[in-house]
């Protein structure tokens, strides 16, 4: 018998979206809609398991192979670098990643550029490109009011309508990147279960063509 | 003697065997120093996998590096060349950071390489070593066939700078067909191109099944010439009966600037990750200005100290207690008794409940005893 295939979705609004993607698709498991804490659902007659875990660790599982694919946001695929196959963009969950600061203000080349952020790899090859000395401050939330506080000169985080920044008095500088969640896989199970997982991926590509 | 295969773990079962069919092939084994100059590194730092390299300064205050690879090393001192090759093998701990783990660690090594003139058989024997390897570790195992011609010569087509072309690798390896495609949109790159691009970032599957859709790719001789050769190889294996487990994937792409001609990775169910990696390297060995080709592969030992995963459920068949007044003796002749029988037997004067044992054993003036038992 085929083994299942290993799912990691990322707790939260995108993961539950995410999953009625691959529920239309024909992989629903439909003890995961109902309202416990465990966090491993098994659906034997689609040969499917998922698992919830934090969004920004699902890249982390499947480059492990513990899962075999899943939904995950660029921004987390960029800060990580992960060794894994992103094999389609969902269009879902689309924000944008950028640089923000104090409304009206720009960035001051004259010294070092103080940046709050909660993704510093990508905010350091940002700024690497454009030469600049940056100092970077790892915060892990309300980034937002490090300019406000003076600690920091700028932020590099997601936007997405920008009402946030708006309400603390920033507004984006510079757009860094787009993002949306990614349907990705570990290079190993896509070699070895290479037939379900193309099965996945061609019903999830009609489905997101159609939408488009 | 032979040993009990109990007593290997599975990484030094393997290593024996890999060197016993290296040898059988007329690899002679290469033992190199555990640092070289750090220069050296620096100067070659492309064909690294991690950027990082673990360095000291030695006495004479000239700045040394543990050794972060070995092909280097091999190619630097061979003396291989087109006339006269060279097959060499090697077992050795480099020094790396293996991703995630943000810290150095020993990574245990073994693999080969062919140094002269790399002709059809000379391919031939390395990959079918390569297999021989990847079934040494498991018979459950996939090993990828690409080749640097065939996907340098679609993107040479292209006409863009070095940079431009890294970011399409980048995509090529993660099989990111969109980002391929806004890619080739951003560049203006043409309709057919770009669709054959996408198409070789996800072409995947057995060489029978995917080399004509390879073939249909082709754009100019190079990318014919490249299939030509894996085409000669596998028909060479084929009709030795041993094409299986091989897969044509060419969005494995590492190191444009070193690799030129056929590359491979093996894979086993249970590793995340290939436990093997080689391929053509020319360019690396003309760089280091030697007059030769080369052809070669590493196995990742490291992988496989987790694949085996059972922990032993007995630290020992036998626990034998002893006394204060016991004869030791007698106590001696008992233990080798036990163990010319191929049983492990561990010695103590008291069961302090941390050894897991199959029996419980007691020496005491009448002689032995079985107290418990565990199975």
């Amino acid at each position: 018998m085929q083994r299942m295939i290993n799912i990691a979705l990322p707790k939260g609004r995108m993961g539950e979206k995410a999953y009625g993607v691959f529920e239309g698709i024909g992989y629903g498991c439909p003890s995961i809609l109902e309202n416990t804490r465990k966090l491993i659902f098994e659906n034997e007659e689609n040969g499917v398991r998922y698992f919830w875990v934090k969004p920004s660790d699902v890249a982390i599982y499947v480059e492990r192979g513990v899962a075999d694919v899943g939904i995950v946001g660029k921004d987390i695929l960029l800060e990580q670098s992960s060794d894994v196959y992103e094999l389609l963009d969902l269009g879902m969950g689309k924000c944008r990643m950028a640089v923000a600061g104090k409304k009206g203000g720009r960035i001051d080349t004259d010294r070092t550029l103080r940046v709050a952020t909660k993704f510093p790899n990508i905010a350091r090859k940002y700024f690497r490109k454009q030469s600049l000395e940056i100092e970077i401050i790892e915060l892990h939330g309300s980034i937002e009011i490090a300019p406000i506080l003076g600690m920091s000169d700028v932020i590099v985080d997601i936007v997405e309508t920008g009402t946030t920044l708006l309400e603390n008095d920033l507004e984006p500088w510079e757009d860094i990147v787009q993002i949306s969640a990614r349907f990705i896989a570990n290079k190993a199970s896509h070699k070895f279960l290479n037939a379900p997982i193309k099965h996945m991926y061609e019903k999830m590509n009609n489905v997101i063509t159609k939408k488009s | 003697m032979t040993l009990p295969k109990m007593l290997l773990k599975k990484e030094e079962e393997v290593i024996f065997r890999l060197r016993a069919i290296f040898e059988r092939f007329g690899y002679k084994k290469f033992k190199m120093s555990k640092f070289e100059e750090y220069d050296f590194y620096a100067e070659n730092r492309n064909f690294l996998s991690s950027e990082n390299i673990l360095t000291f300064s030695g006495l004479d205050g000239k700045l040394l590096a543990l050794k972060p690879d070995v092909t280097l090393s091999i190619i630097k001192n061979t003396k291989g060349n087109y006339k006269i090759p060279e097959r060499v093998y090697y077992n050795e701990n480099v020094y790396r950071v293996r991703k995630g783990t943000g810290e150095y660690k020993e990574i245990m090594q073994v693999g080969l390489e062919y140094i002269g003139e790399v002709d059809c058989y000379a391919t031939l024997e390395v990959i079918r070593l390569a297999q021989k390897s990847m079934a040494i570790v498991s018979d459950d195992y996939i090993m990828d066939i690409s080749h640097m011609g065939f996907v340098m010569g679609m993107i040479e087509e292209l006409g863009l700078s070095n940079s431009q072309n890294e970011i399409l690798l980048q995509g090529m390896s993660e099989k990111n067909t969109h980002s391929i495609q806004e890619f080739c949109e951003q560049y203006g790159v043409k309709e057919a191109l770009k669709n054959a691009l996408v198409e070789m970032a996800s072409l995947y599957g057995s060489i029978v099944e995917t080399l004509p859709k390879a073939k249909a790719l082709c754009v100019n001789e190079k990318m014919k010439e490249a299939l030509a050769e894996i085409e000669a190889v596998f028909s060479a294996l084929k009709a030795n009966g041993v094409s299986e487990h091989l897969n044509l994937d060419f969005s494995m792409v590492n190191g444009m600037d070193y690799y030129n001609g056929i590359i491979f990775q093996g894979f086993i169910h249970g590793v995340p990750s290939s436990i093997l990696s080689g391929g053509r390297y020319d360019n690396l060995v003309h760089k280091l200005g030697k007059n030769s080709d080369a052809i070669g592969f590493a196995v990742y030992l490291d992988l496989l100290e987790r694949y085996d995963n059972l922990q032993k459920e007995y630290d020992t068949d036998i626990l034998l207690l002893y006394e204060d007044n016991t004869d030791t003796g007698a106590l001696l002749k008992s233990v080798e008794m036990l163990t010319d029988n191929g049983q492990s037997v561990m010695v103590q004067k008291q069961n302090t409940g941390r050894v897991k044992y199959k029996q419980l054993w007691s020496m005491k003036e009448r002689g032995l005893e079985i107290i418990a038992e565990n199975d």
